[in-house]
């Protein structure tokens, strides 16, 4: 049964990193992945470390969550780790049957690897520290600025908005759909993939009706609300920056600096 | 002025892909006053969901006029403050809420309506207070049963202040406990704000409560008067596949059979008065 | 006997923080071609229950025996089970999917392997049956029709299984008066031309009180009451602590025993609390 599911990874707790304005953070994380690229030396990324070191404890978000963001990656940090470490020419240093380990490519696997899991890592703590409506918002400003060269800002964050609300609720519809369908001798779960593929007509075709349903009816009370688009609404919840915000830039830019002095030089 | 809604000589005929056109609503007049609360009934069909919609300008009349406060719907420059003064809740409990968390969702309307932060706040707090939905401000619209999802919607049209609510058949999909919690608010709101009630409704024992009751029957209405009135005609009612409250009926038998009581009993109480006597 | 259900009891989400136990020890037994009423509280175990008599849930424990069959078992096919136990979930219109009637129809059936002659029989009956056209509508896309109509296709879905047991999960629910009528009048007739076992979840007790056999009151995850509605309908206060109530012309009985009046209490219907007032009133004439 559905309970608190919370969407994405949120983890609910106040730490500094939670109150930061979600335009900051989005923008930091922009910076901090450039930085990740940037890198070319391994020094440059005990900078890096140190950084997203400091930002997890202070985020108050147990290790143990971050480390989970991993696991459905594993597979990619695994192959990269692998293929490098075998495909790269150089001075070869043991030899596992067919395959060669170089000195290069020991180099490189680690090298990649690290910067993919320190990517994992950074992006998941976005994640878990902003709360998806935080996140809508601080996209949608970030955008506004951008609405006079045509970006539907404002209507991108409200379809994002409604497609988060909705869903645990067709989640839930589409628990319904397949219970009737079972009751009725549907099998989801033999037969080959084309059997499978076939079987999922009976729950996707009344699953794409009923949420047309929703949209039109849904439009409907909008409507009847006086909604009629981004123009002169006004919300709720404002964002605003803080001294705090200010310092995060601020080690963030500098983070990057210290990352593009070190290429250089 | 003393009439919140006036509906004259409503016709609404609309054509659905390649088939015939469909006459909706014939010719239909209706006034509703200021503090009053008004019940609709009809079978699904019978065109009550449809005239509803004329009262927020969803739909535009064919033939004839709605006005809302003296205001025209069929005039554009209307159309938004006419929503604001008739809110609207809807019969899906699901498909009104737009927002991630409570709170958010009840401060949607007054968004659209521009209104600033600090005030939406206050709104948002006093309507949550109003439908008793406050301690879940917080919590996430699938958390919620039937009955609390309408108590969001209904705060959600209270927060933009409006003078009048349309609720179109709002408890038909909910069980027993969400219709109580429903009927409930919507009395009180009319009891004690004073707000004008429009609602749309096939269960009679909803329709009992309010101060007029309108029969539609294929987009006419056919019966019009005060619930005692009109439920004391228990044959028209049945043949126009409407119940009537079980003692009601129970009157209308007896009575055929002699007994003298009144034809207009509604409830067990008055049943048992009348049959003690 | 057709329903043996022995010391079930089911547990959500166990050994987690969201543990619930939805039904306790429940012992019942569901004689062949009865007529059952299930009522309860929503959150009282009802959805449970009738999930476990198809075999959508298992058991955390406890065993139960469908016709014969023992459906806990662990080799059990699920295609076996559904062959025995049909069940209309609530707004059973939303899980249409084909492009005609008679495919939608055809569905479970198809799905229990029958021969093309063996379908088109039974999905021809099964939408006789719910009062459409055969004919008329079987090469029609279900969204042309109205919602009554495409709920009554959506029985028929199940009913061409031609299951021993039929559960019907609030099968009125979102309808007017007139359509409640319909659909209840079917499946009356169902039950009496078929002789199917047939279990209705409604939360009209002027519904069940005038079609029922038997009625189980289900309340928290355990059987509060059952009986005959005669006697379930007799226990006001217990059913009103619960969260239920009982028909209004119940309540009127009760209201005039209580203020003295030598009358059955027991009246389920208008025609029967009529007969019993007018035979008080006759009595009286007579004094």
């Amino acid at each position: 049964m559905l309970r608190d599911i919370t969407i994405g990874q949120y983890y609910p707790v106040n730490s500094p990193i939670h109150r930061l304005d979600p335009r900051v953070k989005i923008l930091a994380t922009f910076i901090y992945i450039t930085a990740l690229f940037i890198v070319k030396h391994f020094i440059a990324y005990s900078y890096i470390l140190a950084f997203l070191g400091i930002a997890i404890v202070l985020s108050k978000v147990p290790v143990s969550y971050m480390i989970r963001g991993l696991k459905p990656l594993f597979l990619i940090i695994f192959l990269t780790f692998g293929i490098n470490i075998f495909m790269t020419k150089g001075e070869i240093i043991y030899q596992l049957g067919p395959l060669d380990i170089t000195k290069e490519g020991l180099f490189q696997a680690v090298f990649m690897a690290t910067r993919l899991i320190l990517l994992i890592i950074g992006t998941s703590l976005l994640t878990l520290t902003t709360s998806p409506i935080q996140l809508t918002d601080g996209i949608e400003k970030l955008l506004n600025p951008f609405r006079k060269i045509g970006v539907p800002a404002h209507e991108l964050a409200m379809m994002m908005t409604i497609a988060l609300r909705f869903i645990p609720t067709l989640l839930e519809e589409t628990d319904k759909i397949m219970k009737a369908q079972m009751a009725r001798g549907a099998d989801f779960e033999s037969g080959n993939i084309l059997n499978r593929a076939k079987s999922l007509v009976p729950l996707l075709v009344p699953l794409f009706i009923s949420a047309f349903r929703r949209a039109d009816e849904l439009a409907m009370a909008m409507e009847a609300r006086c909604y009629r688009g981004g123009e002169n609404r006004t919300r709720m919840k404002e964002l605003s920056l803080h001294g705090r915000d200010f310092i995060a830039s601020i080690m963030t830019l500098t983070v990057l600096a210290a990352v593009i002095v070190d290429r250089i030089l | 002025m003393e009439n919140m809604i006036e509906i004259s000589n409503l016709i609404y005929e609309y054509t659905s892909e390649g088939r015939e056109s469909v006459l909706a609503v014939k010719n239909v007049s209706l006034r509703v006053r200021k503090g009053e609360f008004v019940a609709i009934i009809g079978h699904n069909g019978s065109g009550k969901s449809t005239l509803a919609k004329h009262i927020n300008a969803l739909l535009l009349p064919t033939g004839g006029k709605v006005y809302v406060m003296g205001l025209d719907t069929s005039n554009e420059s209307h159309t938004w403050k006419i929503r604001q003064i008739a809110g609207m809740v809807f019969q899906n409990p699901d498909n009104q809420i737009v927002a991630t968390i409570v709170e958010e969702d009840v401060a949607f309307g007054p968004e659209n309506l521009g209104i600033q932060p600090k005030e939406i706040r206050s709104r948002v707090e006093d309507a949550l207070g109003s439908v008793d939905m406050l301690e879940y401000r917080k919590k996430g619209p699938h958390l919620l049963s039937g009955g609390q999802k309408q108590r969001v919607a209904i705060a959600g049209v209270i927060a933009m202040k409006p003078q009048c609510i349309i609720l179109d058949e709002p408890t038909a999909m909910l069980d027993p406990s969400g219709r109580k919690e429903v009927m409930e608010t919507v009395k009180r709101l009319n009891k004690e704000e004073s707000i004008t009630i429009v609602h749309i409704t096939h269960f009679m024992d909803e329709a009992v409560e309010a101060d007029r009751v309108i029969v539609m029957e294929e987009g006419q209405i056919v019966l019009e008067g005060k619930p005692r009135e009109v439920f004391a005609q228990v044959e028209t009612l049945k043949k126009l596949g409407l119940d009537v409250p079980q003692v009601t009926e129970l009157a209308d038998q007896l009575i055929k059979e002699g007994i003298n009581i009144p034809k207009d009993i509604l409830t067990v109480d008055e049943m048992v008065r009348y049959l003690c006597q | 006997m057709s329903i043996i259900i022995e010391n079930l009891t089911h547990i959500y989400n166990p050994k987690s923080p969201f543990e619930t136990t939805a039904l306790k020890d429940i012992s019942l037994c569901i004689e062949k071609g009865e007529f059952i009423g299930l009522i309860g509280h929503t959150g009282s175990g009802k959805s449970t229950l009738i999930q476990h008599l198809n075999g959508l849930l298992k058991p955390s424990t406890g065993k139960i025996i469908i016709n014969g069959l023992d459906i806990t078992q662990k080799d059990v096919k699920l295609k076996a089970i559904r062959q025995k136990v049909g069940l209309v979930f609530q707004y059973p219109e939303h899980q249409l999917f084909e492009e005609t009637i008679y495919k939608d129809v055809a569905f479970g059936p198809t799905n229990l392997g029958l021969s093309e002659k063996e379908i088109e029989t039974r999905v021809r009956a099964a939408i006789e049956w719910v009062g459409l056209p055969f004919d008329e509508v079987k090469e029609r896309s279900p969204f042309e029709l109205s919602g009554g109509q495409r709920r009554r296709v959506a029985i028929a879905g199940v009913v061409a299984m031609k299951p021993e047991v039929l559960i019907l999960d609030e099968p009125t629910a979102g309808l007017d008066p007139k359509g409640r009528d319909e659909i209840l009048e079917q499946v009356k007739s169902l039950h009496r031309q078929y002789k199917m076992t047939v279990i209705l979840v409604s939360h009209s007790m002027e519904d069940i009180a005038k079609l029922v056999d038997r009625i189980i009151v289900m309340h928290k995850g355990t059987v509060a009451l059952t009986g005959v509605p005669r006697e379930v309908f007799k226990h006001v206060e217990l059913l009103e602590e619960i969260g239920l109530g009982v028909p209004q012309i119940t309540y009127l009985m009760k209201k005039l025993k209580a203020a003295g009046k030598p009358i059955k209490e027991d009246a389920l219907t208008i025609v029967e609390a009529k007969q019993e007032i007018l035979n008080w009133m006759g009595r009286m004439k007579k004094c």
